[in-house]
């Protein structure tokens, strides 16, 4: 099958328009000893053969596990109301909205999501959307450096590991000087505080699953001219208090919560939004408001100087394409939520895991890590490496969390466990006896 | 180019910006040329005062729609004071270009400088030579 | 339109939460202390499902994608989507898969199907391009540039090479000079010479400062660079690697090979070429391949293969430059994109060049009769028209062509860019469009070109057929107004 819709009289007649025999005649221009010897690729398949033989593969993945495995990337339930409108091909087989008057469409959705985001976050403005939190993040620090003229990112610890990697993957070249320090207590940051510090990075519900109070580290951050970043959950923020709240400059993060699939690690959403005086240094699509000649209100891609189109080697960001239809999903999934909804869903999230804490901690050599407060997620330490403890309970149908020694070495006997409302009471009962059965 | 204004009694770069002496103080614009090339002016990023400029050297940026151009210092010194009216009004660099529409003020430039500038009709002419 | 805040009611729902999942004392237990929390809930909406469903469907029906007529964008190659790849990414074996599960112990074995997928799909894109391994990280085709980049930068270091410059075309994309700087490099741009990069110019820039030069071919003019061979054992001589920049591999497809034409790097952007979705602007995947010498430095984790034929996540690689992406990608991008390649299949595969470069080719010979074409020869899978002369006859722009041409019920050409022609029409019709559709294409494009004699207010005022006339970007951007203001 090759979706081609042209007959062989299509062709012939388009050929002879050309003056020409064959196709090949079009390639002239690659030279002879340049042309591909081989071509050694499967014979075409049908509709039928294809999604058979990719059902199998989908067989082979154990999906069907009890999650308690979070990590930044949670297990929430999806509405059918996203997907529904997610399906609609006016929305998903369109491009990046260049030509404003054919795609109100997107833009308005897309205005939709910036409001969101900055009323999330609290924050003044908010892009079209990022890759993914991790991206997101690296353009935040990038921005920081940008801004400041600095060289110095201090990160805490228990910003996401994952993302920490990320940034030193990318920065390497670039010369800056990356801290990475426990700065859970703002006196530890006074100290690595100085006049070459571009930007501060904190994660609120940390790696941990702890909820934290930065406005300390904000404050002292402004007072050196540095740009306070915050990674956060955007459900967790229908309850926390705020990034604009705790005077953070920029906030960004994972949007995978907000109604789309864990889809083994993609497509994921990273959001942004930052304070008003950081607007135009802000990487990504930014959609405004605008008028036509006869006062009807529209949208349109705006302060495109920013972007590689026009600025090339002197854009904010290499950026192009985005998360559009991921950001659609995030929209109509926060506007079913709804203003309680969200919130009410986020406290649901923390009674499950209060409710996790106490049965799992009921058992013997169990024991909180953390003294709290949590969002929905918190660490175990164990009589036993996490790593086979988990092992083990895969055996049982259950993803019982996810060891930290993986990034923590010297935490080995520690597991991370997250709760979101797809677990019920029974569901949690099962994990605690499986792992009451293992000890 | 019969159109485009160049007034006699200023100082012009071939980047197209115009220097006017107001005692010790160097007063820096656009020309009427350059901002009718770059279209409506829909920002202008401008320095702070107190950054030290050198002659050709970045001093801020104006935007239209989908033009991001770099202005460069005709002098180099320190900006004395720049055009916050533009933070709000950039439309002014379109409407009054050598007069409210002004960008920075520069002091404690080198005289000597003022002599590598064109006056109207070098600059005049090097419009009409394209 | 009224947003959906506009919409909104005190009390209205929208959510159905599970309400007696837990007892209320672990409410209270996990209420967090005040100071923690934010003082008032967001302004979310407060709408029913019903008043979701209806807005986002309207707002659906103010836009226009391939699914409602052509588009042919140049560049962008917005072809046919097919629904099976949907489905395909939607299958909860697929969906329902935590990215973590083969992070813990014996893990890779629980995720053994999508884990096959990223490496056939590697193996696959492999054979397509002559290249030695993929990687399947990057995000999209800027994300895949911004790799490629990382990497030349970390086969330089391995050698102790002091490299500084990266050389890109005046014709490029202009995420190739974005990413090179943002990486850390000088740009440099090559002129070109009848539409493609000049051999003779670039010969003269290379240096011992050049860590790599940028290129697309056929290039964003919709040439093949004849000189391809000459340029790249230039590049070679003096150790800078030469980077594919894959926006336009559609084009040549079962033809010629990257890895052939001398290429050392290549991102795909499986949006393009592989018929995944464009979705307004994303997502889409840009994996990354190389030629054997490069391969030791690709991102980790990497999809490798035991004796058993079990699949695993391969960490071992010291030279490798790290992570790019959390995972392992857009991996429902690259799912869809598999699809597509194991329905076509290679003869299908190297029908949609031969037929994508003969529709622009169509197109072109078409138009010429109305239109100024930029180059005047055989073009590839597409074609750039100039406007300049409308302009100075007619004073008809591009943009208003384009906007004419969104009331003829196409979508417009990308215009003003590639930036090396005037007034440019960058026309990609795709393989995917009929003859009826593309002589329905010239039939519009010719009595534009008549209007621009007859009647250019026509093409000034275009478009009257949407929900808004051209809007106001110049007040837009002096006072944006980027989120609905909260109702007082």
């Amino acid at each position: 099958m090759d979706f081609v819709p042209h007959t062989e009289q299509d062709r012939e007649e388009m050929l002879a328009a050309l003056g020409l025999e064959s196709v090949e005649e079009l390639f002239r221009d690659i030279p002879a000893p340049l042309r591909a010897e081989s071509w050694d690729l499967p014979q075409p398949k049908s509709e039928l053969e294809v999604i058979g033989h990719l059902e199998d593969l989908a067989g082979l993945n154990a999906h069907q596990l009890t999650c308690f495995l979070g990590g930044g990337f949670y297990d929430h339930f999806i509405p059918a109301a996203v997907d529904a409108i997610l399906s609609r091909g006016e929305f998903y087989t369109a491009y990046t909205p260049y030509q404003a008057e054919m795609s109100q469409g997107t833009l308005q959705s897309i205005f939709e999501y910036q409001t969101a985001i900055c009323r999330l976050t609290g924050l003044d403005a908010a892009n079209a959307s990022l890759y993914d939190g991790g991206t997101a993040l690296y353009e935040a620090a990038m921005m920081a450096v940008r801004k400041t003229g600095r060289k110095k990112l201090i990160v805490c610890n228990s910003v996401s590991p994952i993302y920490r990697i990320i940034l030193e993957s990318y920065t390497v070249n670039l010369h800056l000087d990356l801290v990475e320090e426990d700065l859970c207590d703002p006196a530890s940051l006074e100290d690595l505080m100085d006049g070459d510090t571009a930007g501060i990075i904190v994660q609120n519900p940390d790696f941990f699953g702890r909820v934290h109070d930065y406005s300390p580290h904000f404050k002292m951050a402004a007072e050196h001219k540095a740009l306070g970043i915050i990674s956060c959950n955007p459900i967790a923020l229908a309850v926390l208090k705020t990034p604009a709240e705790m005077g953070a400059d920029i906030a960004v993060g994972e949007g995978q919560p907000l109604g789309l699939p864990l889809s083994f690690g993609g497509p994921y959403l990273g959001f942004m939004a930052v304070t008003k005086k950081l607007l135009r240094t802000m990487p990504g699509r930014i959609v405004g408001r605008a008028y036509d000649q006869e006062g009807r209100s529209g949208y349109c891609l705006t302060l495109q100087t920013r972007e590689q189109h026009i600025r090339r080697e002197k854009a904010t960001s290499n950026i192009c394409s985005n998360e559009a239809l991921c950001a659609l999903a995030a929209t109509v999934y926060l506007s079913l939520m709804g203003k309680q909804g969200l919130v009410e869903l986020a406290q649901l999230n923390m009674a499950l895991a209060a409710y996790a804490r106490e049965r799992l901690t009921a058992i013997e050599g169990v024991e909180l890590v953390d003294q709290g407060p949590w969002f929905n997620e918190f660490r175990l330490s164990l009589p036993l490496d996490a790593r086979v403890v988990a092992s083990r309970l895969i055996d049982r149908g259950i993803a019982a969390g996810f060891p930290l020694g993986r990034y923590y070495p010297e935490q080995g006997n520690n597991l991370l466990v997250a709760v979101t409302e797809k677990r019920s009471k029974e569901q949690i009962g099962y994990l605690a006896e499986g792992l009451e059965a293992i000890l | 180019m019969s159109d485009t204004k160049i007034p006699g009694d200023l100082k012009y770069s071939p980047e197209h910006e115009w220097v006017r002496l107001e005692g010790d103080v160097a007063v820096i614009g656009l020309t009427d040329y350059a901002q009718d090339q770059l279209g409506d002016v829909t920002f202008v990023e401008l320095p702070e005062p107190g950054d030290e400029m050198s002659q050709m050297g970045e001093m801020c940026v104006v935007e239209s729609v989908k033009v991001a151009a770099d202005v460069y210092s005709p002098l180099s010194g320190v900006i004395d004071d720049v055009n916050s009216d533009l933070e709000d009004q950039p439309e002014l660099i379109n409407s009054d270009c050598y007069g409210q529409g002004w960008l920075v003020k520069i002091k404690d430039f080198p005289a000597a400088e003022l002599d590598n500038l064109l006056d109207a009709t070098a600059y005049e002419n090097l419009l009409a030579g394209g | 339109m009224k947003t959906i805040y506009q919409m909104s009611r005190p009390g209205r729902r929208g959510d159905s939460i599970p309400a007696h999942r837990i007892d209320d004392d672990y409410f209270k237990q996990s209420r967090l202390p005040l100071e923690l929390c934010r003082s008032q809930a967001a302004e979310l909406p407060e709408v029913a499902e019903i008043d979701v469903v209806r807005h986002f469907t309207n707002l659906s029906r103010l836009n226009f994608g391939v699914d409602v007529g052509p588009y042919p964008l140049g560049s962008c190659t917005m072809k046919y989507n097919p629904k099976f790849t949907e489905q395909a990414a939607r299958l909860p074996g697929f969906a329902g898969l935590h990215p973590l599960l083969p992070q813990l112990r014996r893990g890779g074995l629980l995720a053994q199907g999508a884990l096959r997928v990223l490496y056939e799909c590697d193996r696959l894109l492999c054979e397509i391009t002559g290249m030695a391994a993929f990687t399947m990280q990057p995000l999209a085709g800027a994300h895949g540039e911004l790799t490629g980049i990382m990497l030349i930068a970390a086969y330089h270091q391995d050698k102790g090479n002091q490299r500084s410059i990266v050389l890109v075309p005046d014709s490029a994309h202009g995420t190739n000079p974005a990413t090179a700087a943002i990486a850390g490099y000088e740009v440099v741009t090559v002129p070109s010479k009848d539409g493609v990069m000049d051999p003779a110019a670039f010969k003269e820039m290379l240096s011992e400062q050049v860590a790599g030069v940028m290129m697309t071919n056929p290039n964003t003019v919709g040439l093949f660079n004849p000189y391809i061979a000459e340029i790249a054992e230039a590049a070679h001589k003096a150790d800078a690697l030469l980077y594919y920049d894959g926006a336009n591999l559609n084009a040549i497809m079962g033809y010629a090979k990257p890895a052939d034409l001398g290429f050392d790097i290549v991102h795909l952007n499986l949006h393009k070429t592989f018929a995944t979705p464009h979705g307004g602007g994303g997502p889409g995947a840009g994996p990354v391949g190389v030629v054997e010498k490069l391969v030791e430095y690709l991102p980790i984790s990497r999809v490798a293969e035991h004796k058993d034929g079990t699949l695993f996540l391969d960490y071992d690689h010291p030279k490798s430059i790290g992570y790019v992406a959390p995972f392992y990608g857009n991996f429902g991008v690259v799912l869809k994109a598999y699809a597509y390649i194991l329905a076509l299949g290679g003869e299908g595969l190297k029908r949609v060049s031969e037929d994508a470069v003969l529709a622009a080719n169509y197109l072109r010979v078409k138009l010429m009769e109305h239109w100024q074409v930029a180059f005047d020869q055989t073009c590839m899978h597409e074609v750039v028209f100039t406007a300049q002369d409308k302009v100075e006859q007619y004073g008809v722009s591009a943009l208003d062509v384009a906007k004419a041409l969104i009331d003829e019920g196409f979508h417009p050409p990308t215009i003003y860019f590639p930036l090396v022609v005037p007034e440019a029409l960058m026309i990609e019709p795709t393989e995917t469009e009929s003859k009826e559709n593309l002589d329905a294409f010239v039939a519009a494009m010719t009595k534009l070109a008549q209007a621009c004699k007859d009647d250019p207010e026509l093409l000034h005022q275009a478009p009257v057929t949407t929900p808004v006339g051209r809007l106001d970007e110049v007040s837009a951007a002096r006072k944006p107004i980027l989120t609905d203001p909260l109702e007082p």
